[in-house]
C-alpha cells in the first residue's frame, strides 16, 4: 500500500490506495453505497451497466466507479484532491435514469418470477426506481433459451449485464454463452442452443441479478423468505465447499454458495448445487433385516442386537470399511468400537490408495493439498498426475484455470489426456514418463527447474502404486517442491471423508486387511459405514452390516442395514483435502427412523456391553479433540507451516515402474455416490454429458 | 465576402477525381516529395510541425491532432506501437473520406508513413468501412504501389525506418467507427466500445500504445510539413486552423465535396459550392452543420454562423465532420429527425443500458410524433430521455443518438405541437410516404 491517493468523498478528505476502483474506495472509505448490476469482484469489469455512476466533480459526465481507478482521478486545478459525489444531484438523477431504462423493458411478472425477493433489480428500483411509467410503448420480448437441465431461462427479463458471460468464459473456462446481436435486439444466448458443458454453470443463476436465468430443478418450489438456511459444508468431493442449505418443512429444496475465499470462493460445482434431490429419494427409513434372501423391516433394538451378535465374533473374521461421505464423528465412534473389541481390519480408503496415516507410520503432510487451494495463486508450475481436477475436485480445478489465465501458471498432465479448462503440456501417460520427466533435459523440466514455487498434484488413482508416489515424491524432491515457506506437495482426494479418515487413523493395524483384502474374502463379517464404492460383489457371501442413508450398491449385499443421516441432516466434522477441519450443520431432521451415524454406533456399543464413552455428540467431539487434536482446530488448513518433519522420501515405496496408463479417478462425475445416484437432476446431467459429445453443430 | 481558398492551397487537388490517382499522378500533384527529408527532421519535430499548425481532428471531436500523438509513450517498452487509421465514414451525410480514398489515396499512405514514424509505429492499419468495396481495392492498389516502389515496407523512402501497412475492411458497423470499438473489431472481436480509460494511446490495440486518427487528419500532415505549418494555420481563425473537407448534401442544387478554410460562413459555402439552396435562400429551413448526431440549426443562425468547432458549439451544436446536411422547407423535419433517430436505435451496439433502450424509446415516440400521436408533455418527457442518455453511457453513441432530438426540440419544437394539436383535432396529417431504401 504504498500509492496512496488524497480524494474526497462526499466532503470528507480520504487516503485511498490508487489501485482501488472509485467504488471500492466510496464503499470502504467513504462509507457510501454504490448500486450495481453487472459489476461483480470476481468477474472481469464491464462498466455496461451503468447503475454505479458516480460524480467526479468538474469532469463533463458522471464516471461508471466500478471502472474508474482513483489513480486516474487527476487533482483539482488548485491542487486540492478530486472531489467524487454519490449523493449529489447529478448522481441521483443519473441513477434514476438508468433504473428506468432497466425497468421499460422489464416484465411486471415479480409475482411469478423465481427470483422475487432476492432479485437485485426489484431491491435497487425500490430505492433508485421512480413510482410510476413514462413508457407508452410495448415492452420487448425475447425468445427463452435452452441452457440444459439446470438453468431456466426467461430472457425477457434479461437486463444485458452479461455476468453470466464473463464467468462462464472466465470462471467456467467453456466460451458457451454470449451476446449475440446488438441495440435493443441484443440477447444473452448459448448460440446453438446446447446445454452447458461446464460443470461450474449452475453459478449463473446466482450471478443473475433478476430473473432471467433461475435454477430449473427449483422453479417454482418456494419463496426465499418461507425458507429457512443453515450454513454448511458440502460432501460430494474432498473439497469441502462452503453452502447454505435451504429447507422447507423438512425438505431440502436448494444449496447455494456461501463465500470462502480459501476453498470455494464463491462458486460450488453442479453436482454440490443440485444434488439435493437425491436427498429425497431411495433413502433407508428403518432397519431391515435380511431372511431367506429378502430384506425386511425390523425394529431397531432386533437390528442392533443382531449387529451385536455378529460382531462379537472372533476379532480377525471382522472388519471395517468407512465410506466417502462419513463425517469424522463416526469413524471415531466405530474405530473406537472396532478398537475396543481389537478389530484391526479397518479401512477409510475404499479407493484403494497406498496412503499411510500417522499410525501405519505415514506423515500427515504426505497425503495433504499441502499448498492449499487459494495456495495455487501462488504457484508458478503445476504438475498433474494420474488426476482430471476438472472432475475429480471442480473447485480446485477453478483456481488452476483462475492462477493459469491471471498469473500465468504452466500446466503439465502426466495421464489420460482429459480436457481441461486451460491449456496443458501433455508429458505422458504412465508412471514411466514421470521418471522420464525427472531426467528430461529442457521442455517441461526446464520450466520446474525455473519455478519458484513449483507444485505436483496426484490423483487418488495414482496413489494406488506406492511405486509411483516414490518417484513423484522423488520428482518433488529433486525440482525444490518442498522448501522454505512453501510445500508443492499434494493429493487430490476425491472424497469428503478421506482425509479425515486418515487423521483418525481408520487404517488397517497392526496385520490388519485393507478394502481390498476386505472386499475380497478376508473377514466374514464386514461393517460397511456409508462404503458404497467399493468392490460389492466380493461381500454376496460374506456377513454385512451397512450404515448408510440410500437404497445403493452397500443396501443391496447387507445383511443388516442401519438407516443413518445424510449429510444435510447431522452436524458433522468434515476435513477437506487440505487438512482443514469444517463444520457441517443440521438442515433437516432424518427421514423416518435413521438416526445419526454415530448415534447408532453408540447405541450399538451399549447393545455389546461396550458402551463407548459419549452420550452426546459434545462428549464424543471432545474425546475426539483429546485423541486427535487436528480436529480441533476448526478452519484451518496447515499448509507448509507445520511441515518441519515433512520427508519427502519416506513416502511410498521404490519399485518397479509400469508402463500402462495411469488410472482415472472420478469417471462419472454425476453419479460418485448414493446421493447423485438417487438424483433425477444428476441423472439429467449425465445424459446431457454423453449427447454432448454426439451432437456437433451443423457448420 | 470572406476570401475563398485559392486551388493552389487545396491539399487535396485531385478531390473530383479528374486526374491520375496512380503513384505517378500523385507524385505529380507534389505527394511522396521529399518524405524522406522530412523523417530526417525527427519525430519531434513533425509533432511540433503539427501542434504548431493547429490541426484539430477531422473525425468529429475536434481532438488537436499534435496532442494526441504526443500522448503515444517518448520510448518504445516492450510492446510495439501502432497507427491506425480510421476509415470507417458512416456517418450520416458524411463522404470526404470516401473521395480521399478513392482519389488521393496516396496522400493518405504518405501520412501514414510520417505520423507511424513521429509516433515510433512499425505497423500502421486502415479500417475501412465494410461497404467501401471499391475504396478498398483503390487503396490496397495504392498501397501495393508504394510497396513496389520502396516508400513503404522495409527501409521506408531509403530513411532506414520500416514501415508496414494493412488494409483491414470491416462489416459495416457504425458503432465500429468509435475508436475502441474499432480496435476490438480489428481485434477480431465484437464491435463494442471500452472503457476508458485505459485509452488508447497507453493501451490500444492488442493492448499495445496505439493512436487512432481520421483518414482527414492524417492524410493532410504530409502537406503541412512541405508547406509548413504556418501556411496551414493561416486559414481560418484561431483555435480553428487550417483547410476542411466539407461535404454538402440534402436540398442544396450542386452537392459535392469541397475543401474550404475552415470558419468560412456557412451561407457562403452553401451558395458558393453547393449552388445555392433548392428554391433560393429565403427557402431554407435547417441545416445540420456537422453530420447525422449534431443538433441541427435553423435558418435564423444559418444566417450568419461560420463554419469551424467554436462557432457552431457556441451555438449549441458542432462541426463534427463538417457533413453540411441542407434541409429546405419542404422538408418534414420531425419526419427526419424520427429517421436519423432510427438509425441510432439500430446502429446500437447494446452493450451499456442508456443507449440500448434509450435509443429504441426515444425513436418509438419520434414515430409517433411524425403522426402527431402524442401528448404535448411527451415532449418535455422525450427531452428528458435524452438528458437521461446523454453523458451516461460507455460511448459518444449516445450522446449522438440525443443531440439530433434535443435540436429539434429547441428549434421546432412549435412544430411538433402544432402537429400533435391537429392529430388530436382531427385534422389530416401530413405523413410522408418516402422510406429510405433498406
Amino acid at each position: 500500500m504504498t500509492d496512496l491517493r488524497k480524494i474526497n468523498i462526499d466532503g470528507a478528505e480520504h487516503e485511498v490506495p490508487g489501485d482501488y476502483t472509485l467504488m471500492q474506495a466510496c464503499e470502504e472509505y467513504g462509507g457510501a453505497e454504490i448500486p450495481r448490476f453487472c459489476y461483480h469482484k470476481r468477474l472481469s469489469v464491464a462498466g455496461n451497466c451503468r447503475m454505479c455512476l458516480v460524480e467526479w466533480v468538474g469532469a463533463p459526465k458522471p464516471q461508471a466507479s466500478c471502472a474508474l481507478q482513483v489513480k486516474d482521478l487527476r487533482p483539482n486545478r488548485d491542487g486540492t484532491p478530486p472531489n467524487i459525489r454519490t449523493n449529489s444531484e447529478v448522481v441521483k438523477k443519473a441513477r434514476e435514469g438508468v433504473m428506468e431504462f432497466l425497468l421499460i423493458n422489464h416484465p411486471l411478472d415479480c409475482p411469478i418470477c423465481d427470483q422475487g425477493g432476492e432479485c437485485d433489480l426489484q431491491d435497487q428500483a425500490m430505492g433508485y426506481g421512480r413510482d410510476a411509467t413514462r413508457f407508452e410503448e410495448n415492452k420487448r420480448a425475447v425468445d427463452d433459451k435452452f441452457m440444459g437441465p439446470l438453468v431456466r431461462t426467461v430472457m425477457t427479463r434479461c437486463i444485458q449485464c452479461t455476468r453470466c458471460v464473463r464467468f462462464i468464459t472466465e470462471v467456467g473456462g467453456v466460451e458457451e454463452i454470449g451476446l449475440a446481436a446488438r441495440g435493443e435486439d441484443a440477447e444473452i444466448t448459448t448460440y446453438l442452443e446446447k446445454s452447458l458443458t461446464s460443470e461450474m454453470s449452475g453459478n449463473v443463476i446466482d450471478l443473475c441479478p433478476v430473473g432471467a436465468l433461475t435454477s430449473k430443478p427449483y422453479a417454482f418450489n418456494a419463496r426465499p423468505w418461507e425458507l429457512e438456511s443453515v450454513e454448511s459444508i458440502d460432501v460430494m468431493d474432498a473439497v469441502g465447499a462452503n453452502i447454505r442449505i435451504d429447507s422447507r418443512r423438512g425438505r431440502v429444496l436448494r444449496i447455494l454458495p456461501i463465500e470462502n475465499d480459501a476453498i470455494n470462493e464463491e462458486w460450488i460445482s453442479d453436482k454440490t448445487r443440485f444434488v439435493w434431490d437425491g436427498l429425497g429419494r431411495q433413502r433407508l427409513d428403518a432397519p431391515y433385516i435380511r431372511e431367506n434372501g429378502k430384506l425386511r423391516k425390523a425394529g431397531w433394538d432386533e437390528a442392533l442386537a443382531l449387529s451385536a451378535e455378529k460382531l462379537n465374533g472372533a476379532p480377525e473374521t471382522i472388519g471395517a470399511i468407512a465410506g466417502d461421505l462419513q463425517d469424522a464423528e463416526s469413524m471415531k465412534a466405530l474405530k473406537d468400537l472396532l478398537d475396543s473389541l481389537g478389530v484391526v481390519n479397518m479401512d477409510s480408503r475404499p479407493a484403494g490408495s497406498k496412503l499411510k496415516s500417522v499410525a501405519m507410520g505415514g506423515a500427515r503432510e504426505a497425503y495433504l493439498f499441502n499448498t492449499t487451494i487459494a495456495g495455487i495463486e501462488q504457484a508458478d508450475v503445476c504438475l498433474v498426475v494420474g488426476a482430471n481436477p476438472r472432475l475429480d475436485a471442480p473447485l480446485v480445478n477453478t483456481r488452476l484455470r483462475k492462477t493459469w489465465l491471471n498469473f500465468g501458471l504452466e500446466v503439465g498432465l502426466i495421464g489420460k489426456a482429459v480436457g481441461l479448462t486451460y491449456d496443458y503440456a501433455h508429458l505422458g501417460t504412465s508412471a514411466q514418463d514421470i521418471e522420464a520427466l525427472i531426467d528430461q533435459k529442457g521442455g517441461f523440466a526446464a520450466l520446474l527447474n525455473k519455478a519458484e514455487r513449483p507444485m505436483i498434484i496426484i490423483g487418488e488413482a495414482a496413489a494406488q502404486d506406492e511405486a509411483v508416489l516414490a518417484v513423484c515424491a522423488k520428482l518433488a524432491d529433486k525440482f525444490g517442491m518442498f522448501k522454505e515457506g512453501w510445500n508443492g506437495w499434494n493429493i487430490l482426494h476425491t472424497a469428503a471423508s478421506r482425509v479425515g479418515g486418515l487423521d483418525l487413523s481408520f487404517t488397517p493395524g497392526e496385520g490388519g486387511h485393507d478394502t481390498q483384502a476386505m472386499c475380497s474374502g478376508a473377514v466374514e463379517t464386514v461393517v460397511l459405514l456409508g462404503a458404497d464404492e467399493v468392490d460389492t460383489d466380493g461381500l454376496k457371501d460374506k456377513f454385512v452390516i451397512y450404515i448408510g442413508t440410500h437404497g445403493d450398491k452397500g443396501a443391496h449385499v447387507a445383511d443388516i442395514i442401519l438407516p443413518s443421516a445424510a449429510y444435510t441432516e447431522k452436524g458433522g466434522l468434515y476435513t477437506n483435502l487440505e487438512g482443514r477441519v469444517q463444520l457441517g450443520a443440521v438442515s433437516v431432521a432424518p427421514k423416518g427412523e435413521a438416526k445419526p451415524d454415530w448415534a447408532i454406533i453408540r447405541a450399538l456399543s451399549g447393545h455389546m456391553d461396550k458402551a463407548l464413552p459419549y452420550d452426546n455428540l459434545e462428549q464424543l467431539r471432545e474425546k475426539l479433540f483429546a485423541d486427535n487434536p487436528v480436529f480441533a482446530s476448526l478452519d484451518h488448513a496447515p499448509g507448509h507451516d507445520s511441515a518441519a518433519s515433512f520427508d519427502l522420501a519416506a513416502i511410498g515405496k521404490v519399485g518397479e515402474l509400469s508402463a500402462a496408463p495411469l488410472g482415472e479417478n472420478v469417471t462419472e462425475f454425476y453419479f460418485t455416490n448414493p446421493i447423485a445416484r438417487a438424483s433425477n437432476v444428476m441423472a439429467e446431467c449425465a445424459a446431457q454429458d454423453d449427447t454432448a459429445n454426439v451432437k456437433e453443430a451443423a457448420e | 465576402m470572406a476570401q475563398l481558398l485559392q486551388d493552389k492551397d487545396r491539399i487535396f487537388q485531385n478531390l473530383y477525381g479528374q486526374c491520375d490517382w496512380r503513384l505517378e499522378g500523385a507524385q505529380k500533384r507534389g505527394a511522396w516529395i521529399g518524405t524522406s527529408a522530412m523523417l530526417a527532421q525527427g519525430r519531434d519535430w513533425i509533432i511540433d510541425q503539427v501542434k504548431s499548425s493547429g490541426l484539430r481532428g477531422r473525425g468529429g471531436a475536434g481532438f488537436p491532432t499534435g496532442l494526441k500523438w504526443s500522448f503515444m509513450p517518448k520510448d518504445v517498452g516492450n510492446r510495439p506501437h501502432y497507427l491506425v487509421v480510421n476509415a470507417d465514414e458512416s456517418e450520416p451525410g458524411s463522404c470526404k473520406d470516401r473521395d480521399i480514398l478513392r482519389h488521393d489515396p496516396h496522400l493518405l499512405i504518405e501520412g501514414c508513413l510520417v505520423a507511424s514514424f513521429a509516433m515510433q509505429a512499425h505497423a500502421c492499419y486502415i479500417y475501412l468501412r465494410g461497404e467501401y468495396i471499391f475504396e478498398r481495392n483503390r487503396i490496397q492498389a495504392a498501397i501495393d504501389e508504394a510497396y513496389a516502389a520502396g516508400l513503404v515496407g522495409k527501409n521506408a523512402c531509403g530513411t532506414g525506418w520500416d514501415f508496414d501497412i494493412y488494409m483491414h475492411h470491416g462489416a459495416g458497423a457504425y458503432i465500429c467507427g468509435e475508436e475502441t470499438a474499432l480496435l476490438e473489431s480489428l481485434e477480431g472481436k465484437k464491435g463494442q466500445p471500452r472503457l476508458k480509460p485505459p485509452f488508447p494511446a497507453g493501451a490500444g490495440l492488442y493492448g499495445c500504445p496505439t493512436t487512432v486518427n481520421n483518414v482527414e487528419s492524417i492524410a493532410v500532415v504530409p502537406t503541412i510539413l512541405r508547406r509548413g505549418a504556418d501556411w496551414f494555420s493561416g486559414f481560418g481563425r484561431e483555435n480553428n486552423k487550417g483547410t476542411k473537407v466539407f461535404s454538402l448534401s440534402g436540398h442544396v442544387n450542386t452537392p459535392c465535396n469541397i475543401e474550404e478554410a475552415l470558419s468560412i460562413p456557412m451561407k457562403t459555402l452553401i451558395e458558393t459550392y453547393g449552388g445555392g439552396v433548392r428554391g433560393g435562400w429565403d427557402n431554407l429551413k435547417c441545416v445540420i452543420p456537422g453530420g447525422s448526431s449534431v443538433p441541427l440549426l435553423p435558418k435564423e443562425i444559418c444566417d450568419n454562423v461560420l463554419m469551424d468547432f467554436d462557432a457552431l458549439r457556441e451555438h449549441q451544436s458542432g462541426l463534427g465532420t463538417a457533413a453540411v446536411i441542407v434541409l429546405d422547407k419542404s422538408t418534414d423535419v420531425v419526419k427526419a429527425i424520427a429517421r436519423l433517430s432510427y438509425f441510432y436505435k439500430h446502429e446500437s451496439c447494446g452493450q451499456c443500458t442508456p443507449c440500448r433502450e434509450g435509443t429504441g424509446w426515444m425513436w418509438r415516440v419520434m414515430e409517433r410524433m411524425v403522426r402527431g400521436e402524442a401528448d404535448t408533455s411527451e415532449i418535455d418527457t422525450l427531452l428528458d430521455v435524452t438528458k437521461q442518455v446523454e453523458g451516461h453511457t460507455i460511448c459518444a453513441l449516445g450522446d449522438a443518438a440525443a443531440w439530433p432530438i434535443q435540436g429539434l426540440i429547441r428549434h421546432f419544437r412549435h412544430e411538433i405541437e402544432e402537429r400533435i394539436d391537429n392529430y388530436r383535432a382531427g385534422k389530416p396529417v401530413f405523413v410522408s410516404s418516402l422510406e429510405a431504401a433498406e
